[in-house]
């Protein structure tokens, strides 16, 4: 049990998540592997600070900020869905493409 | 015993991730996203972050039960009944994971990480504390203002359309604009 391992833990999580949200189609799914990713941005924090700096609460302080993230990533990604399956009943990716340039 | 742990719960965090996107059931991949999380809610308390572990046990929980819900609000098949893919991009995006992990790997393996600075305190809770209410206070003051704001923003975003979004800004449309048809006069 190592620095390597825990990293490489988190690595194979963010490359799981970013797997999800570039091919997901319902956008509730393209969130789950955000969340994924930043589950392994924490993983790789908290592992930073126990082997790299445990004297300062400073990687702490990052994963904080990590769920802080998290939460507003989830909040506004609901409330976007709401708004778009409010306005034109769209609940996937494809059917909402304005921004494609 | 560490070690024994860590080779249990990083498999099970890193597989239930994978199986995330391969099960039928969206309520199934939730539930499987928040093995994920507690996976790694667990290693975290072996890495003497019992703080932070015990948030995200916390809040994971809460918040993968919320997700369920808008699962099953959202999606056709809620159920899993009917196996269905719901995907694009799978070639390129199979690509884009393997070649992020394996760059990722590559620095991890071949970094010489340098040897750990100082000790823990005896308390890293309290550490954290005095961190969050000292030396960091702006950081968690922006955090608090980036909340607040999101709040208002999801509540603005989220809340029902009302007659100009149906109307027009001068209210001057024949027909209301919503996107399920059907109501009288229509």
């Amino acid at each position: 049990m190592n620095l390597q391992l825990f990293l490489l833990t988190a690595a194979a999580l963010f490359s799981v998540g970013l797997f999800g949200a570039l091919s997901q189609q319902s956008i509730v799914m393209l969130m789950m592997g955000l969340e994924l990713m930043v589950n392994g941005v924490i993983l790789a924090a908290v592992a930073f600070w126990h082997y790299q700096s445990p004297a300062s609460a400073d990687g702490q302080i990052l994963v904080l900020i990590a769920f802080c993230v998290m939460a507003i990533e989830m909040a506004m990604g609901f409330a976007v869905q709401i708004a778009l399956f409010r306005a034109r009943d769209v609940d996937m990716t494809d059917m909402a493409g304005d921004l494609r340039g | 015993m560490g070690s024994a742990i860590f080779f249990v719960l990083a498999p099970v965090a890193v597989l239930a991730g994978v199986l995330v996107f391969r099960v039928d059931s969206m309520v199934r991949a939730t539930f499987l996203l928040l093995v994920s999380f507690l996976g790694v809610a667990g290693l975290a308390f072996l890495l003497n972050s019992g703080f932070v572990g015990g948030i995200m046990l916390l809040m994971m929980t809460g918040e993968m039960v919320i997700m369920v819900v808008f699962m099953i609000m959202f999606m056709m098949n809620p159920g899993g009944l009917m196996p269905m893919k719901m995907v694009h991009n799978q070639r390129f995006s199979a690509c884009a994971a393997v070649l992020t992990f394996l760059g990722l790997a590559i620095v991890i393996l071949t970094v010489r990480w340098p040897a750990p600075k100082g000790v823990a305190p005896a308390d890293v809770t309290l550490s954290i504390g005095e961190g969050m209410m000292g030396s960091k206070m702006l950081v968690f003051l922006t955090a608090g203002v980036a909340l607040l704001a999101c709040m208002i923003a999801a509540l603005a975003l989220a809340t029902h359309r009302g007659r100009y979004d149906r109307y027009g800004d001068d209210l001057d449309r024949k027909t209301p604009d919503d996107a399920a048809r059907g109501g009288v006069g229509r």
